[in-house]
């Protein structure tokens, strides 16, 4: 481990709990990296998480943590942003935890556009129970809940977001660490709610299921079929058959940030209380 | 100038032998031991791209380039 | 102080929580609390607070325990319904020591149920709805004026022993508007949660005298971890067996050691009664009324109304009932607080249950009735 850890981790928590090969550890990795960039003071950072193996990052980030509920990491990260706006909050939820039992919240905090970055771990599976089928677990996968194969089609968390009107969106994956950086700080830099989706594996859940023999045989997958997007317009559309884009798919700036739109409900309140 | 030349480590407590490095490493820098866990067999020919870095899920490998002397 | 306004309970539990200093409500529009919401809507931004409107019940209760993090003062608001969802972040406040309040103003269930119409369903839930043993308050205001002072007593108790507080109101007290009066003692005083000592190591559950942990508010330099599964003194988990006993030992004592502080009862010609009537909420109110008109025609009957409903006012019920012909417990449920009752009398004194279930509230004149019968 080198001083960027040391910075950033907890080192008395190391070594992490995550299995041999899980992309959880590497997206740490991206992610702390981004924070040194944006160069933020460990005791201004909030990091909240919600439950699921993507949920035990906060036990090891040196910041201000907390690890929420199942599903509702962004209704407590809410309540912390807009009671003190200067902390910078990240969070972090697993597939499961941020569109099927957290879907709701993720819509609303879109909708809201207030100042967060939500980190999204998809690695298409319910990791810590034992490998039960998720949202984003793709049709014809084998799973514990799906021993004949899953039927159910699966979300683009991505363009969900969009869809929901989340105002920054990207896509990175744990194979393309360095570009997954550059996503976090821009997503953080973002004015408003920003989420990056990170397509990520889980080589003893997912993958051993699904005839992957090892984390790299997944990592290598992401490499294969992660598209930039920029070269993805101008592909055929069958070509991108089976694939996916990364890198920033969706910005806008028209939307207000949501503390600035309460700043009018501030004012309106006190030009009320004025005799 | 001489080619830039690197020191890889890897903290063989917390490697969990995932096999990770071996296999993206696009100059073969490592092999595996007995345990499966990563060995740095040809720190010779690291390059420095950090790749084996940033995909470690377990921070277990570091590089750091080697400061050349004046006389080289 | 001697001012008085006009105010309908729902209203008075704003006026209360904001005279505790509370700045921040999140909630979610259900009948019979959503005046509770608006009243937040329109009183918070001027104050430097912030109202959250959220897109459901659960969100609302981890968005008011986000903004605690900070060391703002956050309340919600709710029904049945909504109560319900609640749950597991109330558990998730109880087990991570964050402060919070919860207004949960009782309409008629289970589910959708009666909304307009009052009841005392869940009384048991306010203590027992999260999975696991845990500590919770519940207070139970009977008046508007009581509704102003307790919900803010709830803000400072859920601070000084960082525990959710229940305020356990039901929709005719939510509803009705009485003339309040406003008394020197009605004043609320805002109490604080206690600090780190800047002098020493900073534990997040640091085993103390009171058997509450100071509390770091996020963003004053201590970086340290809350969550909500079982952890030992420095905040992070653990299995080991000893230490789950010791922290869940004292995050559940901590209510019981500090009872004289948090318990409030009500007492009304109880010395000299015969029979003795133990209510709370909107029913101490005909309960009150039934005593007052039996106590003009000379009949010696008394009330008992436990403010603090939980931790259940065990003494004060078993002195109250000791050596009384009877005591009668008229709920609007089936029978919830009566079995407290029967377990703090514990066959000592015969106890009479009146219920109604169908969405009105209990007259004085019912329990009138079933006093002459058992007289």
């Amino acid at each position: 481990m080198g001083e960027l850890h040391e910075k950033y981790l907890r080192m008395n928590k190391m070594p992490h709990i995550w299995c041999a090969g899980c992309g959880n550890g590497i997206i740490m990795g991206a992610f702390i990296t981004a924070i040194d960039r944006l160069g933020y003071d460990k005791d201004e950072v909030a990091a909240v998480s919600g439950i699921g193996c993507s949920g035990r990052i906060t036990g090891y980030l040196d910041f201000n943590t907390i690890h929420t509920t199942h599903g509702r990491a962004l209704a407590f990260a809410t309540g912390i942003k807009l009671t003190k706006p200067r902390l910078k909050v990240f969070v972090f939820m697993g597939d499961g935890d941020a569109v099927a039992i957290g879907g709701n919240h993720l819509i609303h905090a879109c909708r809201r556009n207030l100042d967060m970055t939500a980190v999204i771990f998809n690695n298409h599976i319910y990791g810590m129970t034992g490998g039960q089928f998720s949202p984003t677990t793709f049709k014809n996968k084998s799973a514990t809940t799906a021993p004949y194969g899953t039927t159910d089609p699966d979300f683009d968390i991505a363009q969900l977001c969009i869809g929901a009107g989340a105002t920054y969106v990207a896509r990175g994956t744990s194979y393309h660490a360095r570009l997954l950086t550059d996503l976090i700080v821009k997503g953080a830099e973002h004015p408003g709610f920003s989420v990056i989706e990170v397509i990520t594996h889980c080589p003893v859940n997912f993958g051993r299921r699904n005839n992957f023999e090892s984390p790299a045989q997944m990592l290598l997958w992401q490499k294969e079929h992660g598209v930039a997007a920029r070269k993805a317009k101008a592909m055929p559309l069958e070509d991108m058959e089976g694939k996916f884009t990364i890198g920033e798919l969706y910005r806008s700036t028209e939307i207000p940030e949501y503390l600035e739109e309460y700043g009018r409900v501030i004012q309106a309140a006190n030009e009320e209380k004025q005799p | 100038m001489g080619k830039k030349r690197f020191n890889v480590t890897v903290d063989r407590t917390i490697c969990k032998a995932c096999g990770i490095c071996v296999a993206f490493c696009p100059m073969s820098v490592f092999t595996t031991d007995h345990d499966d866990k990563a060995v740095v067999s040809a720190p010779e020919r690291c390059t420095g791209c950090r790749q084996c870095e940033l995909l470690c899920p377990d921070f277990c490998i570091t590089v750091v380039q080697v400061e050349e002397t004046a006389d080289g | 102080m001697a001012e008085a306004k006009l105010l309908s309970g729902n209203d008075a539990c704003v006026q209360g929580a904001l005279a505790a200093g509370v700045r921040f409500f999140a909630g979610y529009p259900i009948t019979p609390s959503t005046e509770i919401a608006n009243a937040f809507a329109r009183e918070l931004p001027g104050r430097g607070g912030i109202f959250m409107q959220m897109e459901d019940e659960i969100a609302s209760m981890g968005a008011i325990i986000g903004a605690s993090c900070t060391g703002t003062k956050a309340v919600t608001a709710t029904s049945g319904p909504g109560f319900s969802l609640m749950q597991e972040n109330i558990g998730y406040a109880a087990v991570a020591e964050i402060p919070c309040v919860i207004i949960n103003v009782m309409r008629y269930g289970p589910s959708t149920g009666l909304p307009t119409s009052p009841s005392q369903g869940d009384f048991m839930q306010t203590r027992w709805g999260p999975h696991g043993d845990h500590p919770v308050i519940v207070i139970a205001p009977y008046t508007a004026r009581e509704a102003y002072r307790e919900t803010g007593r709830a803000v400072n108790l859920s601070e000084r022993y960082r525990v959710p507080v229940i305020v356990l109101m039901d929709e005719i007290l939510g509803h009705l508007r009485e003339r309040v009066e406003f008394r020197d003692e009605d004043l609320v005083q805002e109490i604080n949660r206690k600090g780190p000592d800047p002098d020493s190591t900073f534990l997040p559950y640091e085993y103390t005298e009171d058997g509450v942990p100071p509390f770091a508010n996020f963003g004053t330099g201590y970086r340290y971890h809350i969550t909500g599964l079982i952890h030992d003194e420095t905040g992070f988990p653990t299995n080991n067996p000893v230490e789950v006993d010791r922290i869940m030992r004292r995050v559940n004592e901590k209510i019981e050691l500090h009872r004289r502080d948090i318990a409030r009862t009500q007492f009304v010609e109880v010395d000299d009664a015969d029979i003795l009537v133990v209510a709370f909420g909107s029913v101490a109110r005909s309960a009150h009324e039934a005593v007052r008109t039996l106590r003009q025609e000379g009949k010696a009957v008394g009330m008992v109304r436990p403010v603090t409903v939980w931790p259940f006012p065990d003494e004060d019920i078993r002195k109250a009932a000791a050596g009384k012909k009877a005591v009668i417990v008229p709920e609007m449920n089936l029978g919830q607080m009566v079995r407290e009752v029967e377990r703090v009398v514990a066959g000592t004194v015969p106890v009479h249950a009146l219920n109604r279930i169908d969405g009105l509230l209990i007259t004085p004149q019912e329990m009138r009735d079933l006093i002459e019968d058992i007289q």
